[in-house]
């Protein structure tokens, strides 16, 4: 069993895009500073920031998550939301439901559960139409994907 | 090339200057799709784009990229610049659009990343 170093969990607003991504910055950081390999850090933050642009356009609020062990990083990201109906469909490059507003921020174009689940070693969702969303990401501490 | 001069090569204004701008830059990446930059980016590339927003910089930190060139002339907010300061993130505007900017570099050898 992997013994966990560090856990945090964050608050995450949604419907707020000015926010968005500010959480990743700060694991970013903590992660840097504990060092953690840079390429490590590059995937881990990667798929923070693609989840919390998620609950930021499509969620009501969320939670996110980061557990180290000394041999992998997790992320749980779960959000009161709308839920997905299709999940393989929403993991499918090009495919979206972003409005227009959202793609005016630069997101949305069917890019987001694709580039976390590739920047991931083992990524599942789970959800339920009318509750909500929970992704669960663990990227190993020696894994260069 | 160096950031220099392809801010020179792009007629650029400076945002935010970087601690070295002799820095030699090999590869590009250009979007508006801020999770295009981020599937692409392998970092210390150059990012070019025409969205403004806070996201822009929040993409540059995650991605890693060395720079960040708004195209057409577009001016990110005073908040925005700030950030990017704040991030060390080298910041440059120019009046050329997407597609010469990415031709020009092209054309001095340059790389997109794929």
């Amino acid at each position: 069993m992997a013994a966990e170093l560090l856990r945090e969990s964050f608050s995450l607003q949604g419907r707020n895009f000015d926010k968005a991504g500010e959480i990743s910055g700060r694991i970013k950081v903590i992660l840097r500073d504990l060092g953690i390999p840079a390429a490590t850090v590059r995937r881990l933050v990667i798929v923070a920031f693609e989840a919390e642009m998620n609950v930021a356009m499509y969620a009501e609020r969320g939670t996110l998550t980061f557990i180290l062990t000394d041999e992998d990083i997790c992320l749980e990201i779960q959000d009161e939301g709308p839920g997905i109906p299709d999940i393989e469909l929403a993991l499918q490059e090009g495919y979206s439901t972003a409005s227009d507003e959202m793609r005016e921020m630069g997101f949305g174009f069917g890019m987001g559960l694709p580039n976390m689940k590739k920047n991931s070693d083992e990524f599942r969702i789970e959800s339920t139409v009318g509750f909500g969303t929970a992704v669960f990401a663990r990227i190993g501490l020696n894994s260069h994907g | 090339m160096k950031l220099s001069e392809i801010a020179d090569l792009l007629d650029c204004e400076v945002l935010v200057g970087g601690e070295d701008p002799s820095m030699e830059i090999e590869q590009v990446v250009a979007s508006d799709g801020m999770s295009e930059i981020l599937a692409f980016a392998r970092s210390k590339e150059l990012m070019i784009t025409g969205l403004t927003n806070i996201q822009s910089i929040r993409t540059a930190d995650i991605a890693g990229v060395s720079a960040v060139i708004y195209c057409r002339g577009k001016r990110p907010d005073k908040k925005v610049i700030e950030f990017a300061r704040e991030k060390r993130i080298p910041v440059f505007i120019t009046p050329m659009v997407m597609f010469d900017i990415c031709g020009l570099l092209y054309a001095r050898g340059m790389k997109g990343v794929s």
